[in-house]
């Protein structure tokens, strides 16, 4: 039996997937600082010049490769866990389990996999149309970012789907802070409230913050 | 209390499985579940008259000490791994759990680590390797050392003890939505990592026994504490994170080759 540093058991992928997401978990406050400018009434002139910072800054640029390598880290262990899962159970209950567990937390892949949906189109309505892979609507310079945030916003279809979809983000970002830390060992008696409460606060701050922006571009723009 | 049994009734590991209706009358509300599955199985011995179907044969099921000390007893009733109550095994459920009329599902503990025997029983071998991997603690041949030599904190001795009230029932296998055994494996790892004997050896097996697990073909944890709720001996989740600290300083600091394998160091 080696002691390699590269032979990934369960508890290392699992230690390696909650820093790829704690690290996404900061990532989201800083995007939605970014993005709640969009609320300040000042023709986004404060957006613009965050997202072209963001966009243009060198030290930005380096942090944008960690942060793919983090969200490609996170989705491929995340599914390499789930399918040595549903191979450990082969056959299934003829009953559905009735204990006690928190309801989101068993349903992980699935709010990860259509946040993971959401991303990609995401992506595709703006970093591509940066990276001029795909183009922009018409009208729209690809870097004016504040044009296409409020065409977007101003379809109520889209506005909704993005809705729903950052609620079903809140979930999974609720179950995932508590469960980073259980799983990297910060497990304490005199934390654990602090812990949960961050968590829950967090997840509600991050989808709630979100959400108000469609809102607001629906209804009050 | 008059009851409809739905029982997993398979002749063995390689053979196909099904489930089969019981009826069952007259049942005491103060007798056992096992009491009861022990008069269902009567009924099938008196019922049958020369060579029957396997499904009138009595039904197969795991059980010893029948007061909630061996672990051997493991029934899925209801959805649930030892029935609906907490903090007890299966031979601790009582039918005054139950209403008259009910219908009862019950099932083996369902994990790719543990195949199916014979109807309700498994085998739960894959525990014990994961004990062979590393759950112990390595006592060289000496005199007897004096009971206070080795100082032990109130606190520690109480984790450890708690850790060590696992009886490897299995329960938080069956009730992990991916078969996991971390609960079991954490509780083996905290009994010794706690106290001064353990910690000598702590490094190499909390890797050793993580890597055994992995082998079994147990799922990974994935924080959603069923294993927590259905512990008949409520061991505290609190033990994996510890196996998860364990681990991580292990794999971080640990320098040496690991070298116990299965079947001792």
């Amino acid at each position: 039996m080696n002691n390699k540093i590269l032979e990934f058991s369960s508890i290392s992928k699992k230690v390696f997937m909650a820093l790829a997401g704690l690290f996404l978990i900061v990532f989201l406050l800083v995007h939605l600082t970014i993005n709640l400018f969009l609320l300040l009434g000042d023709g986004g002139k404060l957006f613009t010049a965050s997202a072209h910072f963001m966009s243009t800054n060198p030290v930005i640029k380096i942090f944008e490769v960690f942060l793919f390598g983090g969200f490609i880290l996170h989705i491929i262990i995340g599914i390499l866990l789930t399918l040595k899962n549903w191979a450990s159970r082969p056959v299934g209950y003829n009953q559905s389990n009735k204990s006690k567990t928190a309801f989101f937390s068993k349903y992980m892949i699935w709010t990860g996999l259509i946040v993971f949906t959401f991303l990609a189109i995401h992506m595709m309505n703006f970093y591509f149309v940066k990276l001029g892979l795909v183009q922009p609507p018409d009208g729209v310079g690809k870097h004016e970012f504040y044009q296409m945030t409020i065409l977007l916003f101003s379809n109520k279809v889209y506005s909704s789907i993005y809705i729903v979809l950052l609620i079903i983000l809140g979930f999974h970002l609720n179950h995932a802070f508590k469960a980073a830390f259980q799983t990297l060992g910060l497990n304490h008696n005199k934390y654990n409230c602090t812990i949960g409460f961050l968590g829950t606060a967090y997840s509600i701050i991050v989808a709630g913050g979100f959400i108000i922006i469609p809102i607001y571009f629906m209804f009050f723009f | 209390m008059n009851l409809t049994l739905k029982i997993w009734r398979q002749p063995s590991v390689d053979k196909k499985g099904k489930f089969e209706t019981y009826q069952i009358n007259d049942i005491s509300a103060d007798c056992s579940f096992l009491e009861m599955l022990d008069q269902l199985n009567e009924k099938l011995i008196n019922d049958s008259n020369g060579p029957v179907d396997f499904t009138k044969c009595p039904v197969s099921f795991d059980h010893d000490c029948r007061e909630g000390i061996c672990g051997m007893c493991g029934l899925y009733i209801n959805g649930r791994p030892h029935g609906p109550d907490s903090g007890i095994t299966t031979c601790q459920l009582h039918m005054r759990k139950f209403k008259d009329g009910d219908t009862i599902v019950v099932e083996p503990w369902r994990s790719k680590a543990f195949p199916i025997i014979r109807d309700l029983v498994v085998d739960r071998g894959a525990l014990d390797k994961i004990i062979q991997a590393g759950g112990y603690v390595s006592v060289n041949t000496g005199g007897i050392p004096d009971a206070n030599s080795i100082p032990i904190s109130k606190r520690n001795s109480d984790l450890a003890m708690d850790a060590a009230s696992c009886i490897g029932c299995g329960a938080c296998v069956a009730s992990c939505a991916n078969a996991s055994a971390m609960l079991f494996v954490s509780a083996k790892v905290s009994q010794l990592a706690l106290l001064p004997q353990g910690k000598i050896e702590a490094k190499e097996r909390v890797q050793s026994m993580v890597k055994e697990m992995d082998s079994l073909g147990f799922g990974n944890c994935s924080n959603t504490y069923g294993c927590e709720a259905e512990c008949p001996k409520e061991i505290s989740k609190s033990n994996i994170a510890r196996l998860n600290r364990e681990f991580i300083g292990a794999k971080v600091c640990y320098e040496n080759e690991v070298t116990r394998a299965a079947g001792g160091a």
